[in-house]
């Protein structure tokens, strides 16, 4: 049984799709949750459902590109709940397009968002880490940022980034007892990907061994596993879940 | 406020050694056990305890106690 009570989980993106499953999960599982995310209206809506069913849980408007923000944020949790205990990085974008025509501005925006925004919220939450002695980071990365994708040039590459940042915060932190992995999603049922139309997701789901686009709550339990002390010995790994799309 | 007592302080609290350890000589790496994460750590509590800045090129040479007192009271005063 896995058992996250007096664990503070700070998530980002969580007022949707994936970032609020994970909440969720970690919720369900007795963590007390804190989303950050920039939809203001959105999080009041999810934190009104959560502590309705009895959950711990808390929200702050912020966005992750900017770096006072996100230092006055860790900093009030600090000081009101003591430790935190767990961070998952999982505010992210897309802006499609083909690299011939894609624009310099939604080539900055996905690095900013979804790889600089990463590294902001890990380097804030640090010096709680270090000094704690504890802690554990997940980064949302993506399949993609493993094995490319034709009109995603941007966001394979911030999360390709993301993997390697992964491992070289895994690296520095380790000897704090501060655990840093990568989960990498393949296609997710979200907002993110219902601007796909019924035929690209039937051909994507066809490519898939088994047979299905993803849930949320698939990768919320990757992220809970990851969270608990049954990943003790697991640092700086990228894990997949994607029905086995690749291998 | 008594600089040097509040330097000591702060040392033996980042790098949990005892008080008669922190001798002015003692560099911070080779006789107080502290390794990279430590001193980035304990220049940013100077920063804070301090209000003060301190430049990545000034951290570098203050690798003992004694230097790290005598900066900080020159940047102080
Ligand atoms: N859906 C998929 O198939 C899929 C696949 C692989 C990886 N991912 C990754 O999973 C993560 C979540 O994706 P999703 O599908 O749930 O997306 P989503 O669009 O449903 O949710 C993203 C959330 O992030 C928030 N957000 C956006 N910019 C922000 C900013 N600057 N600061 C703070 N919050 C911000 C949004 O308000 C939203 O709540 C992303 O990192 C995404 O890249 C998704």
């Amino acid at each position: 049984m896995i058992d996250l009570s007096e664990k503070t989980a700070v998530i980002t993106g969580a007022a949707q799709g994936i970032g609020l499953a994970i909440t969720e999960k970690l919720a369900m599982n007795n963590a007390a949750v804190i989303i950050v995310d920039i939809n203001k209206k959105l999080i009041d809506q999810r934190v009104e459902m959560l502590t309705s069913r009895g959950l711990n849980a808390a929200g702050y408007q912020a966005d992750v590109t900017k770096s006072d923000q996100i230092e006055d944020i860790f900093k009030e949790i600090s000081s009101t709940r003591g430790n935190i205990d767990i961070l998952i990085n999982n505010a992210g974008i897309t802006r499609d397009g083909l690299l011939m025509k894609m624009k310099e501005e939604d080539w900055d925006l996905v690095l900013a968002i979804n790889l600089k925004g990463t590294f902001i919220c890990t380097q804030k939450v640090s010096r709680y880490m270090l000094k704690q002695r504890s802690g554990v980071i997940i980064n949302i990365a993506s399949v993609v940022g493993i094995m490319g994708n034709a009109g995603q040039a941007n966001y394979a590459a911030s999360k390709g980034g993301i993997i390697a940042l992964t491992k070289s915060t895994a690296r520095e932190f380790a000897s704090r007892n501060i655990r840093v992995n990568a989960v990498a999603p393949g296609f997710i049922e979200t907002e993110m990907t219902s601007i796909l139309s019924e035929e690209v997701i039937k051909k994507y789901a066809e490519a898939i061994p088994l047979k299905r686009m993803g849930k949320p709550e698939d990768v919320a339990d990757l992220c809970l596993f990851l969270a608990s002390d049954l990943a003790k010995y697991i640092t700086g790994q990228t894990i997949q879940v994607d029905g086995g799309l690749i291998m | 406020m008594d600089i040097t007592a509040k330097v000591k302080e702060i040392i033996v609290e980042e790098l949990g050694v005892e008080e008669s350890e922190v001798t002015m000589e003692a560099n911070f790496i080779e006789d107080l056990g502290a390794d990279s994460l430590d001193t980035v750590e304990l220049i940013m509590k100077f920063e804070e305890e301090f209000d003060i800045d301190i430049a990545d090129e000034d951290a570098e040479k203050l690798v003992t106690v004694g230097k790290a007192i005598e900066y900080l009271k020159s940047k102080i005063n």
